[in-house]
Parts: structure tokens; C-alpha cells; sequence
């Protein structure tokens, strides 16, 4: 069926109009040769959607990667040919790890210019592939409504991730009859498996015969807006419950049955009584290596029950014995109608004591600190007050990340926006500028390392010339802290360049007439973190903290969740 | 480590230009060397079957298949062990023609190996057998002697003994989207 009158149009305008149907009004680019026809058409149709100049391409995918991470929708980066595709790998293989809804459009050569090595010709399908959901070469103007319709439906469905349409020039000049329909199927793709009741009656045996569950949720939960199922399930069931870095926020901080972050910088408890609980409940979560340790030695005493959309996932890394297919917005929900509730007091207990063990050793000092250094902790802590913990924290990648992650409270979902899969430096100040555009009514913080920031600090040019009011919090060690961190630790110090001599990062945001503050004094800080969230522009704030601090508990690569390190 | 066996990965796909190098990529990124590999089109018109022989333990071709069946245009992937198929390879053989009317013991090695006869010109003659690894390899051994100019052996094929139900999984897509 045929809801709309064909129109005579360019393969640029139907580019245009299929992102207007599929209501991605809001995209992320950057001109070049081979894409001209459609930024002509965007000039054209500027009035119904809005192109953010991005001042790198990699800062186009992680913008779009934030605005789809809060706001739920599609992001849309685009670029030219050839150095304009490339440039666009890094936020691709970002997003396609991380399983975040993107559709990526560039332009190609003419097709008949195909395989000639032709100016600013690139391979982008080739070079693409391992690291999309799906790609496809447009080289005729009729294919593009199709494609664009699939394009769109393969990010957002199932399990989500990149897509990359690659656009020739000569079919974005062509015209041809148009007409769009949305896809609302593909006979070689089930994205989402059928839910079996029996799987779930199963899995619910297994949980109310337990006396130690824990449950473990990932990013899952929150791409298939299931927090609300989520919540239930464990109030319900009392099941003490730890998350992945990339399921942060959907529950909220400060509930009860909220123990902490699993994982090499995760918390104390969650790490050890990983390899005692008796069935661990995993929902929405890949089990990387970075959240299981050495596996050998991973939870082999647990049942494990395993609640995934992607069939691939099942026992991957580690053996699901109950696997419950499907979304688990559905599966949640079935569930949580079998299980019983349980006090589980004395296996709460448990967290509680190893928590406080923590808080003593490691949490208080990052946290409420009496040694003369200001430390990351103190200024995460400083956010959380001026934002009643209801901000957007958007981290790089480094010992602040983890630091970030740690401390920041949430009382909402999607509120976490971070790298987590591929570790990218440079993704925080973009995604930050997606991210605060997806949600533009809340507060958004990028918390970033004095070297990430200086992987994309180009972007503070899309943020002055936007006005887009993201806070930025530089938290300077002078470091690669993260390197320096493991170089200490397992290298004897030697520190080969991960020292770094910094340049005046007020001075530098200033000239983008951004407002910007340096701290380097615990008496500064309040005031001006309190500054920073009272500003509704832009805002810079470097915090100059201690140079050699260490992220603490720690689990080093290959050693088992078990042999978790308070120091 | 566990054992490994050889499995023969069976995959029905859409067309799609990319889709050979999207699963190459997945059995790069893994280091898993393909021992034979081969395409065409399947029962089902506009459907491709690949068909990749491998030999690795039974944990990781399920992996394997999981990710492979996991791309859009995947219809299905399987594996199966030899027992589980009827398989065969084809090879071709070029031969000087001198030696066909020459030497008699060669037209004994045709016969008892049940090779057919392609063509003959006035240069050469060019033989084909299709059957099992062992048989391709040994007319070859039988022929070396009679100077074999040209040798090539095609990817294994191979069909199942049980049901592969693509037909199935297309007319339920089909009807589901018909409603
Ligand atoms: C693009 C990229 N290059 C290199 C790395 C390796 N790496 C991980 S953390 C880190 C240090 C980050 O330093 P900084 O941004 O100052 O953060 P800090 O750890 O000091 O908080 C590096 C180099 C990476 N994750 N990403
Ligand atoms: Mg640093």
C-alpha cells in the first residue's frame, strides 16, 4: 500500500524526505564533494530538519550515538566520500559493540567510477562490514527508499546497532517516482526471538528454588525499555542486583536491592559474591571479558539463568543453563508473575558488609578525602549534590571514567552515556552534544580526562556555534591516568608516555567563548561546580586533581573476579 | 582443549554482494581456516546456499553459526557433521592427448575410476570425476605419470539427510506479513 502520491524527485531530496518519515530530524555531518547533492537538499528543507556541523566525523557518530543513547530514537551521522567515511569507523565500531541505534549515510563516487581508484574513493562497504549491523551500496536513485526504510528498521530493531548506506553521486542526482513505506519486516531476519513459555516457567523453578541469586543486568534492560519490568522483577523476587557500566541508571541509585557495578573497577561485593551465588540471574548483558574476569574461574558454582534478544549471546562466554529468549520487556514480565519473594536477609547482609568494607578502605578516601589533593571522587560527589543526582553523565574513557561511573547518582534510566565496549577516547565531548540534545531538558555533564578531551576538543567549535548548554568537566591529572595506572602496577613505574604537558584548557574553551573556570583547591570546588550547573550556557570547568591516584577495587586482566584488589 | 571434527556449515542467504565478506570477516576475526568452500543457488529461487567445510571443535562451529545466522541476511545457518550429509567434490584433469591413443593403461585408469570423458581435442583431453576426497586424489596420483597439464577440484557440496525447513521459515514470514 502506497500512502503517499508519487513525486518526481532527486536521490538527494528522497534522502531527505525518507529521514523526515522516519522522524530523524535531527542529524550530524560534515560536507565533502561527494555528498554535495544531499547537503543541498538539506538546505533546502532546513526548516524541518536540523544539520549540526560536527567539526570532525568522529564527532558526528558519537554525537548521534549520544542522541540516540538519551533519547531512545535513531541517531543519523553523515559524510562525504573517501577521508569522510573513514573518518567515521571509530564512532561505528563504537556504536556496533555497544548496540547503539545508528544509521550512518555517505557518499560514494559516481558508479561508474566504481573500482577506479577515483578521487576521495574509498572501499567504506569493505571497510565497514565487520563493524555494522548491516551496509549496503545505493547506486540507483528507485533503491532508496527501500534501503533507507531498512536501514532505519535494522538499527532500531532487536538487538540495536549501525547501519551504513552508501550513497553514489550520480544516484543522489538522478530523479525518479517516489514514494515511501516504512519496513516492517525482513524474511531473512527474526530480530527479536519468540518468547517460550517453557523457557520461562524453567527459569522461574530454578529462581525460587535458590537461597543466594544475584542478578546481573546490562544495557538490555534499557534498550528495551523494560525498566519498569526490571523493577518489578527484582522487588518481587528481593534479589539483590549489580550492573554492567552500560546498564547504570535503569534502576535507580539509591533502591535497596541496587548493590553496585560488577567488573574490573566495580564494586567489592558484587565481584566476590559473583563466585557465590548459587543462581545468577543475567538480563540484558554479554558477559564481556571486562565484567567476568579470568572465565575458568567465573561463577562456575552459579546456575546460570540468562534473559538475551541476541541467540548469539547464548553461551558465548559463559553457559547459560537456562536461557530465556526474547525481549525482556516480555520476559520480565512473565517472569515476575512465577517468582516467589524472599527476604534473603542474611545473604543481603553480605553486600552490605563487603560494601562497608569498601566504603573504608577505598570509598571514603576517593570520596571525602583529608589528603591535600583534590580528587575525582570529591568532584563526582560535588556534581551529584548540585544536580540532585538527575543529570546525564556523559564519561570518556580512563580512571575518571570508572571514577564517574562509580560515584554518579541516577534516579532515571538513560542517564549514563558512555564508551563502554570499545574504551574510545574522545567520545565524551561529542556524545555530550547528543546526548544533551536528546534530553534537552535535563542537565548534561561530560566528565573526560584531560587526554580524551584532547582526542575531539575540536568539538567545543559545534558547541559554541549550537549553544548547546553541555557542562564540561575536565578532570586534569597531567596523565594518560589509566596507562599510568596499570604501568605503576604492572610495568614498575616505568611511565613511557603517558606523561603530558598540558596547554591552557580555560584559555582554549575561552576562545571558543565558552565559560570557563580552573580549580585546583578543595575550597574552590563547591562553588564552582554549583557555578557550572547554575549556568544555562555552555560551561568549562577544569579541576586539577591528583596526579597519581589510583582506581581502586581492581581486578587485573586474566585474574578471576574472586582475587578482586581493595589497594 | 576438546576434539575437533570436520562440519560442513550450510548457509541460506539473500543475494547480497556484501554478504561474503561479512562472513568471511567472521571466521577471520576468529582464525578459523575454511578447508573448502563453495556457493550457488539453493532449491529456493533467489535463495544462496554456501556451503564452508571446517574442522574445529563442536563448541565453537555452534558459535560460529550463531554469528553467522545473527546477520540480516542470513536466512539460516547450519552445521552438520560427514554422517549427517551426502557429500562430494568434482575434480577436472587435463590431459596431452597423445597419451589417450598411446598409452592403454590410460584408458584403464578412466574406466575403473568411473571418470567421464569431457572433451578430447587433437592437444588435449580433459577427464571429470566427482565422488569422495580420496577418489579425486587418487586418479590424480594415477594420472601424474601421464603428465598432467591442468588439475582443479572444486569446494565440497553437499545436502543434507534430515530437513532444512527454509521453505517453512520464508512462508511463515510471508503469512505474517500478509495479516
Ligand atoms: C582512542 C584510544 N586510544 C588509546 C586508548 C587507551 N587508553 C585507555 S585509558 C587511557 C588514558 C586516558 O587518559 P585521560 O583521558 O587523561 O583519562 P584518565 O585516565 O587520566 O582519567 C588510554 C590511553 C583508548 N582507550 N582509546
Ligand atoms: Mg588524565
Amino acid at each position: 500500500m502506497k500512502n503517499e502520491q508519487s513525486l518526481h524527485i532527486s536521490g538527494a531530496e528522497a534522502v531527505i524526505r525518507c529521514l523526515l518519515a522516519e522522524g530523524a530530524d535531527l542529524i550530524y555531518g560534515y560536507p565533502g564533494g561527494a555528498i554535495m547533492p544531499i547537503y543541498d537538499e538539506l538546505y533546502k528543507f532546513s526548516d524541518q530538519l536540523r544539520h549540526v556541523l560536527t567539526r570532525h566525523e568522529q564527532g558526528a557518530t558519537h554525537a548521534a550515538q549520544g542522541f540516540a543513547r538519551t533519547s531512545g530514537k535513531v541517531g543519523v551521522a553523515m559524510a562525504t566520500s573517501g577521508p569522510g567515511a573513514t573518518n567515521l569507523v571509530t564512532g561505528i565500531a563504537d556504536a556496533q559493540i555497544d548496540s547503539t541505534p545508528m544509521v550512518c549515510i555517505t557518499g560514494q563516487v559516481a558508479s561508474h567510477l566504481l573500482g577506479s581508484d577515483a578521487f576521495q574513493e574509498t572501499d567504506i562497504i569493505g571497510i565497514s562490514t565487520p563493524v555494522t549491523k548491516w551496509n549496503y551500496q545505493i547506486t540507483k536513485a528507485s533503491e532508496i527508499p527501500k534501503i533507507m526504510a531498512k536501514a532505519f528498521y535494522i538499527a532500531r530493531s532487536g538487538r540495536p546497532g549501525p547501519v551504513l548506506i552508501d550513497i553514489t553521486k550520480d544516484a543522489q542526482f538522478e530523479f525518479f517516482d517516489f514514494t515511501y513505506e516504512k519496513c516492517k519486516g525482513i524474511r531473512s531476519y527474526q530480530p527479536v526471538p519468540a518468547m517460550d513459555m517453557a523457557q520461562v516457567n524453567e527459569a522461574a523453578a530454578v529462581i525460587n528454588a535458590a537461597k543466594q541469586p544475584m542478578i546481573v543486568w546490562g544495557q538490555g534492560v534499557i534498550l528495551g525499555e523494560a525498566e519498569e519490568e526490571f523493577k518489578d522483577f527484582v522487588e518481587r523476587s528481593g534479589i539483590p542486583s549489580v550492573w554492567t557500566i552500560l546498564g547504570l541508571s535503569a534502576l535507580p541509585t539509591s533502591h535497596p536491592l541496587n548493590m553496585g557495578m560488577v567488573g574490573m573497577h566495580g564494586n567489592y561485593g558484587p565481584n566476590l559474591l559473583t563466585n557465590e551465588c548459587d543462581v545468577l540471574i543475567a538480563v540484558g548483558m554479554r558477559f564481556d571479558d571486562r565484567v567476568t574476569g579470568n572465565l575458568a574461574t567465573y561463577a562456575k558454582q552459579a546456575t546460570v539463568v540468562h534473559l538475551e534478544i541476541d541467540p548469539a549471546e547464548i553461551s558465548k562466554n559463559v553457559h547459560a543453563d537456562y536461557p530465556v529468549l526474547g525481549n525482556c520487556k516480555e520476559s520480565l514480565l512473565a517472569l515476575t508473575k512465577l517468582v516467589e519473594h524472599k527476604p534473603l536477609e542474611e545473604w543481603r547482609a553480605r553486600f552490605a558488609s563487603y560494601m562497608e568494607t569498601e566504603y573504608e578502605t577505598v570509598i571514603k578516601g576517593d570520596t571525602l578525602p583529608t589528603k591535600e589533593g583534590l580528587t575525582m571522587g570529591e568532584t563526582i560527589v560535588a556534581i551529584n549534590k548540585y544536580t540532585g543526582g538527575d543529570a546525564v553523565i556523559v564519561t570518556d574513557v580512563g580512571q575518571h571514567q570508572m571514577i564517574a561511573c562509580r560515584y554518579a547518582e541516577f534516579i532515571r534510566s538513560k542517564s549514563n552515556v558512555t564508551s563502554g565496549g570499545l574504551g574510545t577516547m574522545g567520545f565524551a565531548l561529542p556524545a555530550a552534544i547528543g546526548a544533551k540534545m536528546g534530553a534537552e531538558d535535563r542537565h548534561v555533564v561530560a566528565v573526560i580526562g584531560d587526554g580524551g578531551y584532547q582526542m575531539t576538543i575540536q568539538e567545543l567549535g559545534t558547541i559554541f556555534q549550537t549553544g548547546t548548554a553541555v557542562k564540561i568537566v575536565v578532570l586534569n591529572n597531567d596523565y594518560l591516568g589509566m596507562v599510568r595506572q596499570w604501568q605503576q602496577l604492572f610495568f614498575d613505574k616505568r611511565y613511557a608516555s603517558t606523561e603530558m604537558t598540558n596547554p591552557d584548557f580555560v584559555m582554549i574553551a575561552k576562545g571558543y567563548n565558552i565559560d570557563a573556570k580552573r580549580v585546583s583547591e578543595r575550597s574552590q570546588l563547591d562553588a564552582a561546580v554549583k557555578e557550572m550547573i547554575a549556568s544555562d550556557k555552555p560551561y568549562f570547568l577544569e579541576v586539577c586533581v591528583e596526579k597519581e591516584a589510583n582506581v581502586f577495587p581492581m581486578i587485573p586482566t586474566g585474574a578471576s573476579v574472586s582475587d578482586i584488589r581493595l589497594q | 582443549m576438546s576434539e575437533t571434527t570436520r562440519y560442513t556449515i550450510s548457509i541460506y542467504t539473500e543475494n547480497n554482494i556484501g554478504l561474503l565478506n561479512r562472513i568471511s570477516a567472521i571466521f577471520l576475526k576468529r582464525h578459523i581456516n575454511f578447508l573448502s568452500f563453495s556457493t550457488s543457488q539453493s532449491e529456493i529461487p533467489d535463495v544462496f546456499r554456501f556451503i564452508i567445510v571446517v574442522k574445529m571443535t563442536e563448541s565453537g562451529v555452534k558459535k560460529i553459526v550463531q554469528q553467522i545466522e545473527k546477520q540480516v541476511d542470513v536466512i539460516k545457518a547450519f552445521y552438520h557433521t560427514d554422517e549427517e550429509t551426502i557429500f562430494q567434490e568434482s575434480a577436472l584433469y587435463k590431459v596431452k592427448s597423445s597419451y589417450l591413443f598411446e598409452e592403454r593403461q590410460i584408458q584403464n585408469i578412466i574406466k575403473d575410476s568411473h571418470a567421464n570423458i569431457v572433451t578430447v581435442s587433437p592437444e588435449f583431453f580433459v577427464i571429470e570425476k566427482t565422488g569422495f576426497r580420496h577418489e579425486t586424489e587418487k586418479l590424480r596420483e594415477d594420472l601424474v605419470p601421464y603428465g598432467l597439464l591442468q588439475f582443479v577440484r572444486s569446494g565440497r557440496i553437499s545436502v543434507t539427510k534430515s530437513a532444512m525447513g527454509i521453505s517453512e521459515i520464508l512462508n511463515n514470514f510471508n503469512n505474517q506479513n500478509n495479516d
